[in-house]
């Protein structure tokens, strides 16, 4: 059955009672001051196509690509409306209707969406060729030359966001059980798609965390994508598929927790049991999966992460919250106290820390001018901190930031929480050695 | 203006077509956004050579249905004229275009060290414009009094597009009729007020924010006339039954008992000595009522999270069920205790669904009815407690709406709070005004 809003529990539409505290929330409101870019202008959308007054139309479609699924509007909603599960549903039957689809997008969606991010080893078989790519100099050269003018209009724009790819992938970081000296728990850990690619290094840090604390570490080396990427493109049966597949290759009762440390992939990871709901099979272990499944700050500080005896020196830090941590898992004071268990790190406050970076899964692709424009929001902030490090818990922020910071000519770093942490336990292990 | 504020496909116009009331909605054909008085002068003159009805509407955070679109008609959209013009610390004034935020504007008058009391629940969201044509009140009604409390001048374009000017920055002003007045809470249908000249008052040095929860409804109203016999007047006295207090409590997880019947949130500020006292002397007589529970707030970033919590109730009790109707009655002070319980007995009668919370330092209260509007049974039996409540309401001496306004939810009551003579004067001054009209038609009255 093909998702739709008349078929969607007319109530979820219904829990909207348009009484505009959503309003300030919503950064695409904020910057046009129209209804029909708000939250609940959006709803109303959906709710008059639920009601047959609309059709789905190029512009409905538009709208619904508008929308960065940041989610602060859930975060401001008092009455608990599901924007979330709204937007997915009528994100997939604009996609349904075929609407609004050039040749050109259509050949990159099946690309990405259907193929490489349905095939982990076919994607990191790509990520390989693009590493060569990069560390052969051919990009440099490339760029030089002008021969990148060649690429079609659309990768000619991406081609400079482009990602440096990591040396090496997770596999090659983490061996598949990892333990500790003394075992407390048995955890799972997710290496993301995008993470393991671009930042393998950083999935070595939460194992090496998670070792820190007790925690047995399970990686198995080829892990399918969490589906979140195809959920919120509207591709709900691939979804479905992909969440099966992480089930089998996870079954949750074996671990105490299953570890993620990508924000935006948790959000998706720990609602599989909505989207498997009517699978008689997998319904229970997706009931079981949800209970375990856990953000990395959040498992850590549940379990009283334990301080770093030495810090990195004196560091001042500044947290950006990525939307579907904060917004999405609701994890905001675990990353913060995470950090301040470092002796000798100063956390000061990003102002509109949990603003959206205009990073939001593929926004940054599909809506390029929007999203500049919340960067360069974002960057004058972070610079305003006067901080040298941002932290930040999630590879999409993490990348458009860094590219924000580039841009802007600023020396600040940009590192992950986890990241912290282990350089800290590594230098406290140098510390303890050298005694 | 620019094809970018005129606004006619149905995927730019149906999002302007109801506002923050329930189960209201209406057609749109043009949303209009002007940018300057003179833009909205024009389309009001055109639409007046044009014969065309005109809704206005600011953030469409109202709670009557005061700027829900009828049919035909154009929506006036004034959220672009948005800026806070001057700060006169010299004459404690405040200039604003009127779509400038509520909030926004005590945040500029903050700077100068100053106040703009009036704080309506939807104060982050709602416009200055609306709140003055709805003449919102807010949580501070008791001590600080209401928006009509702090209007000193209005720019007005008429019905056919002319520009008035009524009122100025002199405290005493006694020239001709206080025309000003009339415009404040005409709901849009006298004219449309383009720019706002606000009173604001030296910031209160000192506040603090208490908390007291009971196990009797009775307790909780008891104790605040308890603290208006002390010859206290605190900024505010607000409470939550049990039912709000759940919903609340689900949305911002701050720790409020779920186990109570009531809850007190008690505000004072002013000097700190003054603060103090009545401080001490409002948490004593809240435990000799037998408040189970009395808290001072640590600090102000948790009075604040209380305060928002509290502007949150209405919001948050939609959670329970998909259709939430408001109401907004007010009886005198001594009568709000009797009022609350004959809320709660009318929700058993109907086998309905309520949540009250409201001002009970000025007697404005909002039960609040969970329904589905799609359930027409019960719907009607929604109506018969609405009719209840109002027939009571007025028995007391009290009115139908204390700070929503009369709209299109109200309006079926206003002859028969206000009487015959008063309702046919109101009729005939907006037939005087507007004798085509054409400004929120169907508004306030047929």
């Amino acid at each position: 059955m093909k998702p739709s809003l008349k078929l969607l529990d007319y109530s979820i539409l219904q829990q909207c009672m348009h009484c505009g505290m959503c309003l300030p929330a919503c950064p695409t409101y904020v910057a046009t001051n129209k209804e029909r870019h708000s939250p609940r202008g959006r709803i109303s959308l959906m709710r008059a196509v639920a009601d047959g007054e609309l059709k789905i139309s190029p512009a409905f479609a538009d709208e619904m690509s508008y929308c960065l699924g940041c989610l602060a509007c859930q975060t401001a909603c008092p009455a608990g409306v599901d924007y979330s599960n709204l937007l997915e549903t009528a994100r997939a039957e604009v996609q349904s209707a075929g609407l609004n689809q050039t040749f050109t997008s259509r050949f990159w969606r099946t690309v990405t969406i259907r193929g490489l991010f349905m095939r982990p080893r076919l994607l990191r078989f790509v990520g390989r060729l693009l590493w060569l790519y990069q560390r052969l100099g051919l990009q440099t050269a490339f760029r030089k030359i002008g021969l990148t003018k060649l690429l079609p209009k659309d990768l000619r724009r991406l081609e400079p966001q482009c990602p440096t790819v990591a040396t090496k992938f997770s596999p090659q970081l983490i061996r598949p059980v990892e333990s500790p000296a003394k075992k407390q728990h048995r955890v799972a850990l997710l290496t993301g798609c995008v993470q393991d690619l671009v930042f393998a290094d950083i999935n070595r840090d939460t194992a090496d965390v998670l070792l820190a604390n007790g925690c047995e570490v399970h990686t198995p080396p080829v892990q399918p994508c969490c589906g979140s990427l195809h959920a919120h493109n509207g591709e709900a049966d691939a979804a479905k598929t992909l969440a099966k597949r992480m089930i089998d290759l996870f079954p949750p009762s074996q671990f105490d927790a299953i570890i993620t440390n990508a924000g935006g992939c948790g959000n998706h990871l720990r609602h599989y049991s909505a989207l498997l709901a009517d699978d008689a099979v997998y319904a229970p272990l997706a009931k079981l999966w949800d209970s375990k499944l856990r953000d990395i700050h959040e498992w850590m500080m549940q379990h009283g992460c334990r301080a770093p005896q030495t810090g990195l020196g004196d560091l001042t830090v500044t947290y950006h919250d990525s939307c579907h941590l904060t917004h999405g898992q609701k994890v905001t004071k675990q990353p913060r106290d995470l950090l301040k268990l470092i002796p000798g790190l100063k956390l000061v406050e990003l102002p509109e820390a949990n603003w959206c970076c205009g990073s939001a899964g593929i926004y940054n692709i599909t809506q390029p001018e929007q999203s500049e424009q919340l960067l360069v929001r974002k960057i004058g902030h972070v610079i305003g901190t006067g901080a040298s490090v941002l932290a930040t818990a999630n590879p999409g922020c993490h990348l458009q930031i860094a590219r924000g910071l580039r841009q802007a000519g600023s020396p600040i770093t940009l590192l992950q929480p986890v990241t912290l942490l282990a350089r800290a336990y590594r230098a406290e292990a140098k510390m303890n050695d050298g005694r | 203006m620019g094809d970018a504020h005129v606004l006619t496909s149905p995927e730019d116009t149906i999002p302007y077509g109801f506002d923050g009331t329930a189960a209201l909605k209406g057609p749109v054909g043009v949303v209009v956004l002007p940018g300057s008085t003179a833009e909205v002068s024009a389309v009001v003159q055109l639409a007046y050579e044009l014969n065309i009805t005109i809704v206005t509407r600011g953030s469409g955070t109202g709670l009557s249905g005061g700027s829900v679109p009828s049919e035909g008609c154009l929506v006036l959209c004034l959220t672009r004229l948005d800026k806070i013009l001057s700060v006169d610390a010299a004459n404690l004034t405040v200039r604003a275009q009127c779509g400038a935020i509520t909030a926004a504007i005590d945040a500029a008058a903050n700077k100068h060290g100053l106040f703009y009391p009036p704080d309506p629940g939807s104060m982050k969201i709602s416009t200055i414009g609306g709140n003055v044509a709805e003449n919102s009140g807010g949580l501070r009604g008791l001590k600080y009094g209401v928006t009509r409390d702090y209007v000193m001048g209005l720019e007005v374009v008429l019905p056919d597009g002319r520009i008035a000017h009524f009122g100025n920055a002199c405290v005493k002003d006694v020239a001709g009729y206080s025309m000003k007045d009339l415009f404040i809470g005409s709901e849009g249908t006298l004219g449309i007020i383009t720019e706002v000249l606000l009173k604001v008052v030296p910031r209160p040095a000192a506040r603090r924010t208490m908390l007291a929860s009971y196990d009797r409804m009775e307790d909780a109203a008891q104790t605040v006339s308890d603290i208006i016999a002390a010859k206290i007047i605190p900024c505010t006295l607000e409470f939550l039954d049990r039912m709000t207090i759940g919903c609340v409590e689900d949305y911002a997880k701050i720790g409020l008992p779920r186990d109570c019947e009531a809850l007190l949130l008690m505000e004072t500020d002013g000097h700190p000595a003054a603060v103090a006292e009545e401080a001490e002397q409002m948490l004593a007589l809240a435990r000799a009522r037998g408040a189970r529970d009395v808290r001072v707030a640590r600090d102000d970033a948790e009075a604040l999270q209380l305060a928002s919590a509290r502007r949150s109730a209405f919001s948050a009790l939609a959670r329970v069920r998909p259709t939430t109707i408001l109401e907004d009655v007010t009886v005198p002070r001594d009568k709000l205790a009797e009022m609350v319980s004959f809320v709660a007995e009318v929700a058993k009668k109907h086998k309905l669904l309520v949540g009250t919370f409201g001002h009970m330092g000025d007697g404005n209260l909002h039960p609040t009815f969970l329904t589905d509007e799609r359930n027409t049974e019960e719907m009607a039996r929604v109506h018969e407690a609405l009719e209840d409540i109002v027939t009571k309401t007025l028995a007391l001496g009290g009115t139908i709406t204390g700070e929503h306004g009369v709209g299109l939810a109200k309006k079926a009551w206003l002859r028969r709070q206000v009487g015959e003579n008063s309702h046919d004067l109101m009729r005939e001054i907006k037939r005087a005004w507007d004798p085509r009209n054409l400004l929120n038609p169907g508004k306030i009255f047929d």
